[in-house]
């Protein structure tokens, strides 16, 4: 006699199947509550009407046309829109070139040239040193450094370098990529280290013994083995840096436009709608960026 | 077995204690004789303002006269009309901006307040009520608030064109704006907001990124340089916005701005700093200025000032216990004490004669009335602000309030201005 049934053993994959269900129950339900059901509602709320004071049921086109306002006709010009994305593409394309560089960098240097493992836990920690204090304080405490009368500007001039304060160090592009790669490099570092302390030693060594060079090595076994740490970092690194607003808003001294300073201000003004639209925008780009990513990258396969 | 002696005697010694307390209470209760409302539980007020607004000193104060806590909510000023909005219940009494009410009270969400229980009410500054000092009118563009004061019934959505018994916004504070400048680095006389977008200040000037406030003050700068005149600075037509906001982008393209700043404490480090000598100012941030021995001046112009004004207002849930204390709390802050220290800050107080009342005569005679300290003037806090024989800028409060040419306003177009101003930022 068979130990189980055939009866028994349906009940069993029956309960079994329902058992994964209910695991993953509290998860799917705060993610139904915080996530889904949020931005279901934007979705919704980006096509009701407003006042200064309310905001109607109701299903207008209005404010996807006021966000997109004047784009095709003003082609070959850009519209506030169009330019304001522009700008926010050009900072992601940037800090994600200059964070996966450094990133890379410091988690090789990390994985690879460490021996020991004390030594490496306390380097990566080190890496986290500068997100013990806010992201605010972070930022402000470049403004004296780079100021009119900061501190590199005074060292410029004291040593006769250059003879005007450099007015391009602070509330310009550059300050704003100076701090988006000071606050997001990290997110690279570690993704991508963790990736690297995966890879088989012994697979480094028989290139070695094979007669690789260290070029070859790094493009043929490192590069490819970390793909999906610097998958998960872009990722983190690109959703930040286009939702993001305050760093733009404080380093760029208010003056660049951003999609989430935009969202911010319609917020302010009580325009719900047309901010819940533009919202709607923002997180179409985004994730097209991310889809394309992950053409690229099967971030589950690698997993 | 022993746990349960330990029980029995800890509830022992606990009614024991009880008892002694409730013994304590009532012989405390006997022997000072303390009306009922400050034995009983201190009522809580939640009051909402920005923080310009809130001082510990005045709740403090409040606590020890009147027995009612004060508990400060601080957000920013878009955030408090937000609030009045979307969560009506969050609050029991909020300090907000008149010219916000034109959002305000077609929501439903204020109620209003009772003429009657207001002690002082016939004493209220006439530049707020009517709109005038000395019997004289003032500049009255944009959203003044006696267009604003007074509703035609308690919980009426419509604004009264004269005085009714059920008002809006009791007046806490107000005051004129104007440019700020560092004539250190100046070093020339500044007459005219034009000079906001003179190319001599380029890249050290800067206006502040609040669309509803920032707007005024460009419509103050165009219509100095003479290149447009407004019917209503405060309610522009759309060509108007156009034809401000071009001109504010042209100038941002020629690197006219160093910055725009969205919160006190940024204008105060811009200015401090030296990355702008030219900008958009409040009152307290060039005080806050002064204070780290930085010479900044609230330069007066000879278009004339921006003003505003802030009142309390009531949710029209508020009753009970609550709205009783809420009346007490404004009565109580109109009563002078408070607007001796908002006068020391540099603001305007709701009620003249009382603030007068509690405050030195040289205090008043500099502050108010534009002579030079007779001594040395101090701050609120007690820091000092002025060495004796210094003048405050602009002078009296008839000049300064007397030459106000418009107010902070929510426009008719007020969707498309805040459009139109983002395209600024992202120029």
């Amino acid at each position: 006699m068979p130990l189980l049934s055939t009866t028994d053993k349906q009940a069993m994959t029956h309960y079994a199947r329902w058992t994964s269900y209910w695991q993953a129950a509290p998860l799917a339900a705060v993610l139904l509550l915080f996530f889904v059901l949020p931005l279901v509602v934007t979705f919704i709320v980006s096509f009701w009407s407003y006042t200064g004071y309310s905001i109607e049921p109701d299903f207008i086109f209005d404010n996807y046309r006021d966000a997109f306002d004047r784009c095709i006709v003003a082609l070959p010009d850009l519209c506030t829109t169009f330019r304001t994305y522009l700008s926010t593409l050009r900072f992601c394309l940037a800090v994600w070139l200059l964070t996966l560089v450094i990133g890379f960098i410091i988690a090789y240097y990390l994985t690879f040239e460490i021996r020991t493992t004390t030594i490496r836990l306390v380097l990566a920690l080190v890496c986290t040193i500068p997100f013990w204090t806010s992201n605010v304080i972070r930022m402000i405490s470049w403004v004296p450094l780079l100021g009119r009368n900061g501190l590199v500007n005074q060292a410029l001039v004291g040593a006769a370098i250059i003879d005007q304060p450099l007015d391009w160090l602070l509330y310009s592009n550059f300050s704003v990529l100076l701090a988006f790669v000071h606050l997001n490099t990290v997110f690279m570092i570690v993704p991508i280290a963790n990736s690297m302390s995966r890879i088989d030693r012994s697979l480094v060594e028989a290139a070695r013994d094979a007669g690789a060079t260290g070029w070859q090595i790094l493009l043929h076994i490192i590069i490819p083995l970390s793909k999906t740490g610097i998958a998960i970092g872009s990722i983190f690194v690109i959703t930040v840096v286009m939702g993001d607003f305050i760093t733009i808003g404080i380093m760029g001294g208010q003056q660049i436009a951003s999609a989430g300073k935009v969202i911010q201000t319609q917020i302010g003004a009580l325009q719900f709608p047309i901010a819940a639209a533009n919202a709607v925008v923002l997180l179409a780009v985004v994730l097209m960026i991310i889809a394309t990513l992950i053409r690229y990258i099967d971030i589950r396969k690698e997993l | 077995m022993r746990k349960r002696d330990d029980a029995t005697n800890l509830s022992r010694r606990q009614i024991l204690k009880g008892g002694a307390a409730l013994a304590g209470a009532a012989a405390g209760t006997a022997i000072t004789g303390f009306p009922a409302v400050i034995a009983a539980e201190p009522v809580t007020l939640r009051y909402l303002s920005t923080a310009t607004n809130q001082s510990p000193a005045i709740a403090e104060k409040a606590a020890k006269d009147l027995g009612i806590k004060i508990e400060y909510v601080t957000v920013t000023t878009d955030d408090v009309t937000k609030r009045i909005i979307t969560q009506p219940n969050s609050f029991d009494l909020v300090d907000t901006e008149y010219f916000s009410l034109r959002n305000l009270i077609p929501s439903g969400n204020l109620m209003g307040m009772d003429a009657k229980k207001i002690k002082l009410i016939d004493k209220l500054a006439p530049a707020i009520t009517k709109g005038e000092i000395g019997g004289k009118k003032i500049g009255l563009q944009g959203t003044a608030p006696n267009k604003v004061m007074y509703l035609e019934g308690q919980n009426s959505k419509k604004f009264a064109a004269s005085p009714t018994e059920w008002i809006t916004l009791i007046p806490t504070t107000y005051n004129a704006d104007t440019l700020g400048i560092r004539p250190d680095l100046i070093g020339r006389p500044i007459e005219s907001w034009a000079e906001l977008l003179n190319p001599q200040f380029k890249g050290k000037a800067s206006i502040l990124n609040i669309p509803s406030i920032g707007i005024m003050d460009a419509a103050m700068v165009i219509e100095a340089s003479g290149k447009h005149k407004y019917a209503d600075k405060g309610n522009m037509t759309k060509d108007e916005i156009d034809l401000t906001i071009a001109t504010l982008i042209e100038a941002k393209k020629a690197g006219q701005f160093r910055a725009f700043w969205t919160d006190f404490n940024e204008s105060v480090n811009l200015m401090a700093s030296g990355e702008t000598v030219i900008q958009s100012m409040w009152s307290p941030a060039v005080t806050a200025v002064r204070l780290k021995n930085i010479q900044c001046k609230f330069q007066p112009l000879k278009e004339g000032y921006r003003a505003w004004a802030s009142g309390f207002g009531l949710p029209r849930t508020l009753k009970g216990k609550k709205l009783d204390a809420a009346y007490e709390f404004v009565n109580w802050f109109l009563s002078g004490w408070a607007g001796a220290y908002l006068n020391r800050q540099g603001y305007y107080s709701a009620v003249l004669d009382t603030a007068k009342e509690n405050m030195e005569a040289y205090e008043w005679a500099y502050w108010m009335e534009g002579k030079p300290a007779e001594k040395d003037i101090k701050g609120p806090d007690g820091g000092l602000l002025e060495k004796a024989g210094a003048v405050r800028d602009g002078g009296s409060y008839n000049e300064r309030m007397g030459s106000v040419a418009c107010w902070n306003s929510i426009m008719d177009e007020n969707a498309y201005m805040v459009r139109k101003w983002n395209e600024f930022i992202a120029a």
